[in-house]
């Protein structure tokens, strides 16, 4: 990339006007001030003083480039300007989330709430906690051990599904109906409302073993269907862009077709279905609605996916927000559910970093 | 450098969450810990799960009911999942619950289809939870209101659209009564908290309130409305000028309106919505042990508060085995008897059950037996 | 002998091949076993609704009345959000792939990546307690001085829970699906089709157009498209947020409803028809996710040529 922008800066050395790099910031520093002024006209608010300097720099540093440098220039300095703005505003409402959840989730985040269940607490218990002044009591530890098993049966059947899924569509299916139908209908997966995945599982499991059947399995299953989709999806994606150069150099040196795709095309790609599959597993491990109706709710600890209820982390949060504990004292609950919200994205970002350690271990080096 | 950094952080989180997962306890109360099951067996101690699924308006008393009855019967387990009442039924009807917590008595059609999941004799319902439900406001300067059942029906049909109103001002002499226009926040989600209100204004103004009741806010008064008991209540807090319904345990510092009752204003309070729950008729050509019961909203009883919510448990009046049938028994008794009333409303801030009434749904429950 | 070990070789090989691509071909079938059986299930729990007594469905108009201003709704409620997420999200991935200096691109790519798994209550939460309340100010500005445009019909919504905030609130949460996917995808264009077009004397903006998003239109076409079908069928986040009511043409007003959040609000409660009717919506849901995805479909299809690895 250095090398690119030293290129570029020479190069428009040599053709006519060139901008000082101060220019920028004196066109910033009048449109800061222009824009104080006209806020200030139609009753000054921090917001509105924002926006319209925004506006006006982005505009007249625009207009300067393309006086002083050219037509071609000034587009490209626009677009960098709205990158550059579109980055910032996708960060403002992100990082509100994010100060929220920090906000009211770190006061919970206690030995108590980390290392115990629900079990035995009580609105009575909550009562006293506020009357009394005392730590909250009661836990998530039931409610990330049922995330973690749920979540990783659910990556257990999609992912495998999903990626010789993608692999088939790329590699064997390429123009046949079969393929065209496969990726139409992957498509149409995505829109499966979350609780119509649930019902399906809850009603495939009645079938098959009696009505009221409500394990963590069931519940995986039922993430697994919105799963599938979003790693064929992006697996697919990724698979797709290997360069055809790859796989025929490999065919060249005599490499069987199922070992170029093993050796070859998938660790080529392996950066992209990371993220694609950490992408899937963000994607159903915060639902609510689809766990509701096939694991049940606990409030202690259940180590078997495969009998009894099960509690993750957000119908945790769920359930303390909208019918809390104690309904006279909600405090306690909320500040449950909020510890247990920053704890799902704890989750997540180790998730993530596993992911990306995955990768980086199987990827071929390249030059990016 | 600020990349590497973050990772190392992460890593050491990483460490923590594996920790996390070797090491938890059940023991969330400190209280000492009771290993294996039936450990002191105190004679009558049963065991087993039972599984119920229904309203979640009884969240709270239920998880104070299954912490008694738990530690009562250490080799008991009650699990039971807030899904709502419609749900609730449904599982039970189709086999899915061993028992369901409504906050409708099952009506003749599902009594009918209960006969197939739990022999001949169907199902009985039996009146687990009250809770009153109050008129809660949020008010610049005001906290008491006296309101009389059209007044209110008024209200929330927006037929009375400032809180400075003839018709609220003529209730309420002495207070000084502002120009706020009123809001009015109702449920969004179906509930059995909407269905007794409108239940209510419907029996006691229906001069005023001429929709139909069910769990739904009538389509044509769609207005504000919020998700969720938890979810109307912080609407209001943070509305002047904004009234609605609410499970009363769950509405704070709000305002809650008196009721006119006969001829006088009632407070809301556990006592009031016992005695409307008592004075309640039994709901006619069912068997004489269920208790589903008629509630008289146009009471003029004095003392009683009829805006009332009551919330049953649906049990089989047969089951398969005698170890589900004494655990049933266990439970059913446990949830009505005088101390389980009291747990609940330690934790749930809801009325207890008068004495007589659960005389009476000991007597129905005593009544299960094993399927022949 | 020699000849022998070759052909020994080449069958082992080639049974390998066939195992392998017989298993990804069964992966693929049994995707589309299971959707079928979930449209079976739907067809079968939804069809009382079609035979029901019109009067019988809420509304008492039949099921198309029900269903018509919910439809509506849902696709306002997505359009809003990918009108806002679709720009936004590209343009934040461009920025990680090609505008950021390179370490902090990864330190914002990760943040991202988490930002897309922040559970759907959290955001409905957010929704209701912190942005609700600051758009509520901006809507009664907006009704009061842009109120000739129907879309921003006055009087504005005191709680500020309209559709606006439910379409901006399905926006942040598209907006880490579109980056993270655009961005993976950013990165794959090839170094030679970027490094001729700055060779020729492009910017950096003609090199993007140029050589970057030719490339990856079809992914960003498909990253669109995920993004779309999780702003078609989010549920708690809608149903925290919305204040929903009858379809109204205005934004900033409370009312309108979407389907998703039509089910879960009151799934819990339904019985009998009432739950047939819900599950018929959510068939509806589900046809049109199908009638998108064929018009995406088509589009990606008239750009072939830059589709594929060459």
């Amino acid at each position: 990339m250095a090398a690119n922008q030293t290129l570029q800066r020479r190069q428009s050395q040599l053709t006519r006007g060139h901008l000082p790099s101060y220019a920028v910031w004196v066109v910033l520093a009048a449109a800061v001030i222009l824009g104080a002024a006209l806020s200030s006209l139609i009753g000054f608010s921090v917001v509105g003083w924002a926006v319209i300097s925004a506006i006006v720099f982005v505009l007249a540093a625009t207009l300067v480039t393309a006086v002083a440098e050219g037509e071609r220039k000034a587009k490209d300095r626009l677009v960098t300007f709205l990158v550059y703005g579109a980055f910032l505003i996708a960060l403002l409402p992100l990082v509100s989330v994010l100060w929220t959840v920090l906000e009211r989730g770190v006061p919970g985040l206690s030995y108590n709430f980390l290392f115990t269940s629900m079990n035995g607490v009580t609105g009575a218990v909550d009562n006293q906690a506020v009357e009394n002044g005392t730590p909250v009591l009661g836990g998530a530890y039931h409610a990330v051990l049922g995330t973690l098993q749920i979540t990783l049966w659910a990556t257990l059947i999609s992912v495998p599904i999903g990626l010789l899924t993608a692999v088939y569509l790329v590699e064997y299916g390429a123009g046949k109906n079969l393929t065209k139908a496969i990726t139409f209908f992957v498509d149409v997966m995505t829109g499966i409302p979350s609780i119509v995945a649930g019902l399906f599982a809850a009603a495939l499991f009645a079938l098959l073993f009696g009505p009221g059947t409500r394990t963590g399995f069931v519940a995986a299953v039922a993430l697994s269907v919105l799963m599938i989709p979003v790693v064929v999806r992006s697996t697919e994606e990724m698979l797709k862009i290997v360069p055809n150069e790859l796989r025929e150099a490999s065919y060249a040196l005599g490499v069987r077709k199922w070992r170029t795709i093993t050796n070859v095309v998938i660790p080529t790609a392996i950066s992209g279905i990371a993220s694609g599959v950490t992408l899937s597993i963000a994607r159903v491990i915060g639902e609510t609605a689809p766990i509701l109706v096939t694991a049940g709710f606990a409030s202690s600890i259940n180590w078997n996916v495969f009998s009894g209820w099960m509690s993750t982390l957000p119908t945790f949060i769920y359930y303390q927000i909208l019918t809390p504990t104690s309904p006279t004292a909600p405090d306690p609950s909320t500040q449950r559910a909020w510890a247990a919200a920053l704890l799902l994205i704890l989750m997540v970002m180790l998730l993530n970093l596993v992911a990306r350690f995955v990768a980086r271990m199987f990827a071929p080096k390249t030059s990016r | 450098m600020k990349a590497l950094r973050f990772g190392r952080a992460a890593a050491v989180i990483s460490v923590a969450a594996l920790a996390l997962t070797a090491c938890g306890s059940d023991n969330a109360t400190g209280e000492p810990a009771a290993e294996g099951p039936a450990s002191s067996a105190a004679g009558t101690a049963v065991s087993g799960t039972l599984t119920g699924i229904g309203a979640s308006s009884q969240n709270s008393a239920m998880e104070a009911w299954k912490a008694g009855f738990e530690s009562a019967n250490q080799g008991a387990m009650v699990q039971y999942s807030p899904d709502g009442s419609g749900a609730g039924r449904k599982a039970f009807l189709s086999g899915g619950a061993q028992f369901a917590g409504s906050d409708a008595y099952l009506k003749d059609e599902e009594m009918t289809q209960a006969m197939e999941v739990c022999g001949p004799d169907g199902a009985i319902n039996i009146p687990a939870y009250i809770s009153p439900i109050a008129i809660a406001f949020n008010l610049e300067g005001v906290t008491e209101l006296n309101l009389d059942a059209p007044t209110i029906a008024q209200i929330f049909g927006k037929k009375i659209t400032t809180w400075n109103d003839p018709a609220i001002a003529a209730q309420n002499e002495g207070v000084e009564l502002p120009d706020t226009p009123i809001t009015v926040v109702h449920r969004s989600d179906e509930s059995g908290t909407t269905e007794n209100f409108v239940d209510y204004l419907a029996a006691a103004a229906p001069e005023d309130w001429t929709y139909e009741v069910s769990g739904a806010w009538p389509a044509e008064l769609q207005s504000e409305n919020a998700k969720g008991t938890s979810g109307v209540v912080q609407t209001v807090t943070s509305t002047d000028g904004a009234i609605t319904y609410a499970d009363a345990s769950a509405v704070g510092d709000l305002g809650k309106a008196k009721v006119k009752v006969g001829e006088e204003y009632t407070e809301l309070s556990s006592d009031a919505a016992a005695k409307a729950v008592e004075v309640a008729t039994p709901v006619e050509g069912r068997p004489e042990t269920d208790m589903s019961l008629e509630l008289e909203r146009d009471t003029t009883e004095s003392g009683a508060y009829p805006v009332v919510l009551v919330s049953y448990h649906v049990y089989c009046t047969s089951y398969d085995s005698q170890e589900t049938v004494d655990l049933v028994k266990a439970f059913g008794s446990y949830v009505i008897s005088e101390e389980g009333q009291a747990e609940a409303e330690a934790s749930a801030g809801n009325a207890p059950l008068s004495a007589s009434l659960s005389e009476k749904a000991k007597a129905s429950i005593e009544s299960i037996k094993v399927a022949s | 002998m020699s000849t022998n070990t070759l052909k020994a070789t080449t069958d082992r090989g080639r049974a390998g091949d066939r195992i392998f691509s017989g298993i990804s071909l069964t992966a693929g079938v049994l995707i589309l076993a299971v959707l079928f059986s979930v449209a079976v299930f739907l067809l079968v729990q939804a069809a009382p609704t079609f035979t029901a007594d019109p009067t019988e469905i809420t509304g008492g108009n039949g099921f198309a009345a029900y269903i018509l201003p919910i439809v509506i709704g849902t696709v306002i409620a997505a359009v809003i959000a990918l009108v806002i997420a679709t720009p936004i999200g590209i343009a934040v991935a461009l920025f990680i792939s090609h505008y950021a200096p390179r370490r902090l691109a990864r330190a914002f790519g990760y943040v991202i990546d988490l930002l897309a798994a922040i559970p759907s209550v959290i955001y409905g939460a957010w929704g209701y307690i912190v942005l609700a309340p600051q758009l509520a100010k901006g809507y009664t500005w907006l009704a009061e001085n842009l109120g000739w445009i129907p879309i921003f019909a006055g009087p504005a919504s005191q709680t500020g829970k309209t559709m606006l905030t439910a379409g901006i609130v399905l926006a942040v949460m598209v907006i880490p699906i579109i980056t993270s996917l655009s961005r993976e995808i950013f990165l794959q264009t090839p170094n030679l089709h970027e490094e001729a077009a700055l060779a020729m004397g492009a910017t950096r903006w003609e090199m993007v157009r140029m050589a970057v998003l030719p490339f990856a239109r079809p992914g960003i076409i498909s990253a669109t498209m995920l993004g779309l079908g999780r702003a078609l069928g989010e549920t708690m986040a809608v149903a925290l947020v919305l204040s929903p009511g009858a379809l109204v043409a205005s934004l900033v007003k409370t009312g309108n409803q979407t389907i998703a959040a039509e089910i879960a609000l009151n799934f819990p409660e339904a019985f009998g028809l009432r739950l047939n009717e819900l599950i018929a919506a959510g068939l509806v849901l589900f046809v049109i996710t199908l009638i998108v995805n064929m018009i995406a479909r088509f589009i990606i299809t008239r750009h072939k040529e830059f589709s594929g690895a060459n």
